[in-house]
């Protein structure tokens, strides 16, 4: 019998943490499977951040180094620069990502600092509990937007591909979503796009991949990938915001 | 050998270098910026990595980065930049991460000043970052001596993994002294824990501090608390001028040693049976070398550029066995050798006797 699927050789046969209906498991799937299918998984380091993915050096089995909040993009730079023939990525949430640790993210994309970033964006901060993130909705309600998030009181959301599609370093900003099955196919294209650019030392490639928190949202797993459909994607369109070499005159080197 | 005239930051930075330091990570702020400048200009030639991070917060986790990775990591500033720094401190110490870190201190707190100062003891050696951990810290107290402590001080935290700090002062960083530069053999290290691509070798390596078990947790603290413990027996040193019969006894480190130890030599010229211990490693504490140093005297001084902060150390290093004084300038004003003299004269009369 033909062999239609399989779990990748780099995603660790082990069971995930993640709460049912999560949508990580998918993500780091569509990673391994790009690793596996470029034979780089000797080659790769990766980081993590502080959130719900804090575990995720145990799912993937190349190199894994644990970052401190916000800091991966800081500590792939220091793996990068001393190592510029590996590939190394960072798997980040929103809060990681977009709150604490944005410096470390636009100075990263600005530097065009040759790695990945897997941005996982479910506009909450899962691993504490469901607060605001600086992705939540206007109007959502979370533990500490009782009412709902009132961008008069507390902002609105930071469209982070967009801002990072305006720095010359990116190489890559695109926003994906893994809710359903053509979704999902695109956002693996993107990825393994993001890591043949760092192959091709191409610049900094973001790919941020929509996802859902049925624990904090409150919502069945099904209610939840319809929800990132009728709302998150009317405010995070899907797409390329920039796909570009940052560094031309390195090409043919 | 051939000698060279350094300032104090230059030759840091030299000597990182000869002793196999492949990066540096850094954020302007004065005193130390000419460390920053100096590897920007030699890295090129000498290959190794510079970059000019955003922040002291992100320079910090490019060092563990590139730590994690098994090669020899540098970051230096200076005290407002090292608590920025103390986050990512506390989890190099905490993943077992072996990286040089210096702080050329100025006045505090807050912004402070620009002037030398030593008022970053207490941080460096018992609160710098969060959790159980200590770095091994270095106290200098010439250009030579500092040239000579990059080497030792990357050798021993990649022997015992954890993070070493060369604790130096505006004074120290900015002054120009002649240096000799020795033949390094910076030794190879094995690092079979180093997360740099197992290339489908071996199993992943993990570098983390997250341990979410606290008996796990409460274990690894204790190996690294073992650790400890074999340094503090094989690795404290300090300097003990003139103490075989000395009465009064001053304590210094640093470049406040140099002016302690003028004022030793005066006190000597006039009679007065001074002496002087100086900790060259602040972290172990050398302990031995202080009741070794201060047996024959009635009194100690403690001379710091600081309001007070080794001299809690030398009272448990001797168990309050013998009145210890203090003396200090701080916010960036330097003692004067006949400041401490007076000092000595003071209890060398029978202030204590």
């Amino acid at each position: 019998m033909a062999v239609v699927f399989e779990r990748p050789k780099s995603f660790a046969d082990i069971p995930l943490h993640y709460c049912p209906g999560c949508t990580h498991g998918i993500i780091h799937r569509l990673v391994c499977e790009v690793i596996d299918e470029m034979g780089i998984e000797g080659d790769t380091i990766g980081v993590c951040p502080v959130g719900c993915s804090v575990m995720a050096y145990d799912y993937f089995t190349c190199d894994m180094i644990e970052a401190a909040h916000g800091r991966a993009p800081a500590v792939a730079t220091g793996v990068k620069r001393t190592n510029p023939d590996k590939y190394v990525f960072t798997y980040q949430g929103d809060g990681d990502l977009a709150a604490i640790g944005t410096a470390e993210t636009v100075h990263a994309a600005t530097r065009g600092e040759n790695i990945v970033v897997i941005f996982v964006n479910n506009t909450t901060y899962g691993m504490t509990g469901g607060q605001m993130a600086p992705t939540t909705l206007p109007g959502q309600v979370t533990q500490t937007t009782p009412y709902g998030r009132d961008p008069k009181l507390m902002g609105y959301p930071v469209r982070v591909c967009e801002m990072l599609a305006t720095l010359t370093g990116t190489a890559l900003a695109q926003r994906v979503a893994v809710n359903s099955v053509p979704h999902i196919r695109e956002a693996k294209k993107a990825i393994r796009k993001a890591f043949e650019n760092q192959r091709d030392k191409k610049g900094f490639s973001i790919v941020e991949v929509l996802s859902t928190c049925p624990t904090n949202w409150g919502m069945s797993p099904v209610d939840a990938l319809k929800r990132l459909e009728d709302e998150m994607i009317p405010y995070y369109p899907l797409g390329v915001f920039k796909d570009a070499n940052a560094f031309p005159e390195k090409e043919g080197e | 050998m051939e000698r060279n005239l350094m300032k104090g930051n230059e030759a840091l930075a030299e000597a990182a270098i000869r002793a196999g330091c492949k990066c540096f990570f850094g954020y302007p702020i004065t005193p130390q910026t000419e460390i920053s400048a100096y590897l920007a200009k030699r890295f090129k030639q000498a290959g190794g990595v510079f970059l000019q991070a955003e922040s002291e917060i992100a320079a910090i986790n490019m060092v563990l980065g590139a730590a994690s990775t098994g090669v020899r990591a540098m970051t230096s500033s200076s005290s407002p930049g090292i608590s920025l720094k103390s986050e990512g401190i506390s989890y190099i110490a905490g993943s077992d991460l072996p990286c040089v870190i210096i702080n050329v201190q100025r006045g505090g707190p807050g912004l402070g000043g620009i002037q030398p100062s030593q008022a970053d003891y207490w941080q460096a050696t018992k609160a710098l970052g969060h959790g159980d951990f200590q770095l091994l810290v270095f106290a200098p107290n010439s250009v030579q001596e500092m040239v000579d402590t990059v080497t030792k001080a990357f050798d021993l935290a990649d022997e015992y993994r954890m993070p070493a700090m060369i604790l130096a002062d505006g004074l120290l960083g900015q002054m120009m002294e002649p240096v000799t530069f020795p033949e390094i053999s910076a030794k190879p290290v094995e690092k079979p824990w180093a997360a740099n691509g197992h290339g489908n070798k071996r199993e992943h390596n993990i570098i983390n501090s997250l341990y979410l078990q606290p008996d796990v947790l409460e274990k690894s603290v204790k190996d690294r608390f073992e650790r400890y413990a074999e340094i503090k027996e094989k690795h404290a040193e300090a300097e003990l001028y003139m103490t075989e019969d000395a009465e009064v006894v001053v304590t210094a480190y640093g470049a406040t040693a140099r002016v302690a130890k003028s004022a030793v030599n005066m006190a000597r010229e006039q009679g007065i049976k001074a002496g002087l211990i100086r900790p060259i490693t602040l972290w172990p504490f050398p302990v031995k070398q202080m009741n070794e140093g201060s047996k024959n005297a009635h009194t100690l001084i403690c001379v710091e550029m600081s309001m007070g902060q080794m001299i809690d150390d030398v009272k448990l290093a001797i168990n309050c066995s013998k009145p210890v004084e203090f003396f200090g300038r701080t916010g960036g004003v330097i003692p004067k050798p006949s400041e401490i003299l007076e000092q000595i004269k003071k209890y060398a009369k029978g202030g204590n006797q």
